[in-house]
């Protein structure tokens, strides 16, 4: 039962990190019809940023709640930017295109950021590109256990600050979204595009901004569950973001890709059952079941457990 | 859509006995073939290099078949390509226990080869029927992640099966893939690509690439014909698996990462979706390119370093490429024509015997 209860908090607390990535996918799908591939190298980037300027503060003032704030704003700052340029000049010239065009480039940017970035490139002591080999993420939240239930050296059940904090982020960025999309101008014109670009720019909607601005906001929520999940991780490499960003692309197709909360709905169940998997099963099956789970879904259920089933126009 | 031409080896059967029609490109090529594997029998590196190109050239010739001319975007090749080299691999490791006692040595070998290529083409075949079966609800960016699922999800069995030597991977796979092997399946693949591509099948693979409901429409079965092609290009992508791990010797599962899934898209979308020929230079190109830079840069002086970086910048300059082909010429190299129907190829005169009319109909 405890052992249960513990996978429980690991798996809400990884799902929510996938949900913030989920986000990403799911709104800039809603408004472009693309999988933009290239969200979880964007989010990786992010990672970097806020390894960047942790390192450039010092331990000292990295760690204070300023410091954290920070962090968490350079890197979804530095984000916002990318998904930015990704849009204007990856994305855009080819909105009229097929969309297999557009995947394909998508495809393109993930490859060139994500191995760009294994590059070793630096010009005297500035490192401009990184390399391939990983880097631990400092502690910018200090690692301490909450609450911890039975013998203190072998817990049943431990829940860990940065669990909770990471939890609480996620729901507040949420929150945020949620109200930004439902409630504000900028909402009711993304919505509106989200449904038709042509009639949208007939109402006068600004589309080309809206869709960068999706992009930006996309980007900027990846930048935060980055640092959540380097954060969880202690450790940061080029590639992590393919990994992250499928696992949080197959969360929002199960969700019903386009709908916002279907997005969470569908990161916790994944999150819950990867951890059961590698709790009850074995680590090395855990990448399969991301892939598994949204075969199954699309078989069954392809619009997602909240999408509407939208038919074909000839 | 371009016109689809016939080739200059198809105007040339025209004037083959007919009985003779299917076997005539094979009567050509095997003692070309051969004399180029007796000539270059003193140049290892030259026959490592060619095998290398001839794999690529084979799973980018078979991705063809589902990406170029069926349209679908499978984005999870290597997955087949694994099934291939495993199953193959592991075959004539059972195989190379016994021997033919009829038969010499090198010629019981090639038969065990042989039987493992079949093997391994025909398992990776049916895991195509498998990952062909999804495509019958799924479009566009949906099948493409389900194929890259299916290719990483293949990849995890392999790391979790004691048989195939999980991580560590299936040595001591006997060496039997020659230059002239190689090259034959390189060549039968072409053939029978562009032997599709110009059947009724291939004609229905166009029409599903085109307009999948007015396919559907004019009595096309598209569903039967999606899975067909993903069955052919898997096991195409099979025996290219067969044929890497009999010349590596070592199969691990690093070797079919979504990585050289994606080194293979990259060929076929530079190539030009649709496009045999396209297929085969950009795949040779793609794979010489690398090594040239690189005899270049050592043969400048260059320190090692610098070389070395070179070799990594491989995998974002694929990345950058794609995306400036898509902005700029996004039907690839050739679009959907092939090497012939350009410039100093091109034919001239009523030599398009086979080539339906074209043009005044509705598009």
């Amino acid at each position: 039962m405890a052992e249960l209860v513990q996978h429980i908090i690991n798996g809400v607390a990884a799902g929510t990190i996938y949900a913030l990535v989920a986000l990403g996918y799911t709104m800039v799908y809603g408004v472009l019809k693309l999988i933009n591939f290239a969200h979880g190298d964007v989010m990786m980037v992010g990672c970097y940023a806020g390894y960047a300027s942790a390192h450039t503060m010092g331990r000292e003032h990295s760690t204070s709640f300023l410091g954290v704030t920070v962090v968490f704003l350079v890197a979804m700052g530095m984000c916002a930017l990318i998904g930015f340029l990704v849009e204007r000049f990856a994305y855009r010239p080819l909105r009229e295109k097929p969309r297999l065009v557009a995947l394909i480039t998508a495809i393109g940017v993930s490859f060139a950021i994500s191995y760009g970035f294994q590059l070793k490139l630096g010009v005297g002591a500035l490192t401009i590109l990184p390399g391939a080999s990983p880097r631990a993420f400092p502690e910018v939240i200090t690692p301490s256990d909450w609450l911890v239930v039975g013998d203190p050296s072998y817990p049943d059940i431990v829940l860990r600050n940065t669990q909770v904090i990471s939890v609480l982020i996620a729901v507040a960025l949420m929150a945020a979204l949620q109200v930004l999309v439902f409630r504000s101008r900028f909402g009711v014109a993304m919505r509106a595009v989200s449904f038709d670009h042509r009639t949208s720019a007939l109402m006068g909607i600004p589309v080309d901004r809206v869709i960068a601005l999706t992009f930006m906001l996309g980007s900027a929520l990846a930048a935060g569950a980055g640092i959540l999940y380097a954060i969880k991780d202690t450790r940061i490499e080029p590639l992590m973001g393919t990994q992250v960003g499928l696992k949080a692309f197959v969360a929002a197709v199960i969700g019903g890709i386009g709908h916002v909360p279907g997005a969470l709905v569908g990161a916790l169940l994944l999150g819950l059952v990867e951890e059961f998997v590698v709790g009850y099963g074995s680590s090395t099956w855990r990448d399969a079941v991301a892939f598994g789970f949204l075969i199954v879904v699309l078989l069954f259920k392809p619009e997602g457990l909240f999408g509407r089933v939208t038919a074909e126009k000839v | 859509m371009s016109p689809v031409t016939t080739s200059p080896m198809a105007r040339m059967l025209q004037r083959v006995p007919t009985p003779l029609r299917g076997v005539f490109p094979f009567l050509l090529a095997v003692p070309v073939l051969a004399l180029v594997h007796v000539a270059t029998a003193g140049a290892p590196f030259f026959v490592i290099l060619s095998l290398t190109v001839g794999v690529n050239v084979i799973l980018a010739v078979s991705l063809n078949i589902v990406n170029g001319m069926t349209g679908q975007f499978s984005i999870g090749h290597a997955g087949f390509m694994a099934v291939g080299a495993y199953s193959a691999g592991l075959t004539s490791k059972l195989l190379s226990e016994y021997g033919l006692s009829f038969l010499p040595n090198a010629v019981s070998d090639q038969v065990m080869f042989a039987i493992s290529l079949a093997v391994g083409g025909a398992m990776a075949a049916l895991f195509g029927f498998v990952v062909g079966l999804p495509s019958l609800r799924l479009k566009g960016d949906y099948l493409a992640i389900v194929t890259l699922g299916f290719g990483e999800i293949i990849r995890v069995i392999v790391q979790n099966t004691e048989v195939l030597g999980r991580a560590l991977g299936l040595r001591g796979v006997p060496q039997w893939t020659s230059l002239f092997s190689c090259w034959f399946i390189v060549f039968l693949t072409i053939v029978i690509a562009r032997r599709i591509a110009a059947s009724t099948h291939g004609r229905s693979l166009l029409a599903i690439r085109e307009d999948e409901v007015a396919a559907e429409a004019m009595g096309v079965n598209t569903t039967a014909y999606k899975v067909r092609s993903f069955v052919v290009a898997a096991f195409f992508a099979g025996l290219a698996g067969g044929v890497f791990a009999h010349y590596q010797s070592i199969v691990n599962p690093g070797s079919f990462t979504f990585v050289k899934s994606m080194e293979i898209v990259v060929m076929v979308v530079a190539g030009g979706l649709g496009s045999t020929t396209g297929a085969v230079v950009a795949a040779t190109v793609l794979t010489l390119l690398p090594e040239a830079m690189r005899s270049l840069f050592i043969g400048l002086g260059v320190s090692a370093d610098t070389a070395q970086l070179v070799d990594q910048a491989r995998m974002p300059i694929y990345g950058v490429l794609l995306v400036l082909i898509m902005l700029l010429r996004p039907q690839g190299l050739f679009g959907t024509r092939e090497l012939w129907d350009f410039g100093p190829f091109k034919l001239k005169g009523p030599a398009k015997l086979t080539a339906p009319p074209r043009e005044g109909g509705p598009a």
